[in-house]
């Protein structure tokens, strides 16, 4: 059962953070510049907008769930059943970020789903 | 940007992106099974944990990790770098195969081809579709 909860609270902040993370991303635009100077510029750029702090803190939690999870289930029970994060980031980028998910990145993201859910057996 | 340049620099950072997560977790694990038993909930074992070598060692590379998948993201679509990035599953299963000596299981190697073929179909579809329309959002 602790497993479960735990498996739900990685997944589902994982899942947040994802779409939070690539609008916050796609509002600053895309970088060009990897050099050290701008590309910590452009880092230190996205933190004034909530999007990006906002998601970092959700991954963080999904970061400390997981850390939780490995430490009473085996990484072949925590890895698998957090699998659900790939479905589930995929209904947020075609809902909340309006990307076009054909039928090719549906049927790719259900192949990745259950391809990492079969790693575990 | 040329198409061809857009996809070579997906590329190229897409697999800085999965080295990241698959050493980060990798050094994670190692760290964490050298502690043995339930970190629980204290805070304080967490610190305790952070502390040692190979999680602290962990958590940099991860923190590598998001950094290059927030660039990766500030061109491509999630529902495009995700799977991509799932090819970090199989360099797992590889790692603990050749470093760990773990067997792996018939149901294992069909999941990495199973992985493999989603990874194979997503890369044939264009790696952003959603940044025009965000910008309009954002006007």
């Amino acid at each position: 059962m602790m497993n479960w909860l735990l498996v739900a609270v990685v997944a589902g902040s994982a899942s947040a953070g994802n779409a939070l993370q690539t609008l916050g991303m796609k509002h600053h635009g895309e970088i060009h510049d990897f050099r050290p100077g701008p590309l910590g510029r452009a880092f230190l750029k996205v933190t004034r907008s909530w999007h990006v702090p906002v998601s970092i803190v959700l991954m963080a939690i999904s970061f400390f769930a997981f850390l939780s999870l490995l430490s009473v289930a085996d990484l072949s029970f925590a890895v698998p059943a957090t699998a659900v994060e790939y479905a589930l980031s995929t209904v947020a980028a075609r809902y909340f970020l309006k990307e076009q998910v054909n039928w090719r990145r549906w049927t790719g993201a259900a192949l990745v789903t259950c391809g990492v859910a079969l790693l575990a057996l | 940007m040329s198409s061809a340049r857009l996809h070579r620099k997906t590329r190229l950072l897409a697999a800085v992106v999965i080295l990241a997560n698959v050493f980060g977790n990798f050094f994670l694990s190692l760290g964490l099974r050298q502690r043995g038993p339930s970190l629980g909930i204290s805070p304080l074992r967490y610190l305790e944990a952070l502390a040692s070598p190979w999680v602290s060692l962990g958590v940099c590379v991860l923190v590598l990790w998001l950094l290059s998948r927030m660039a990766l993201l500030s061109w491509a679509d999630l529902s495009f770098v995700l799977p991509i990035t799932s090819f970090g599953y199989v360099l797992t299963a590889l790692l603990g195969r050749l470093l760990l000596g773990e067997q792996i299981s018939p149901q294992r190697w069909a999941g990495t081809v199973l992985i493999a073929l989603g990874i194979l179909l997503v890369s044939t579809t264009s790696v952003r579709t959603s940044v025009r329309r965000l910008r309009r959002n954002v006007r």
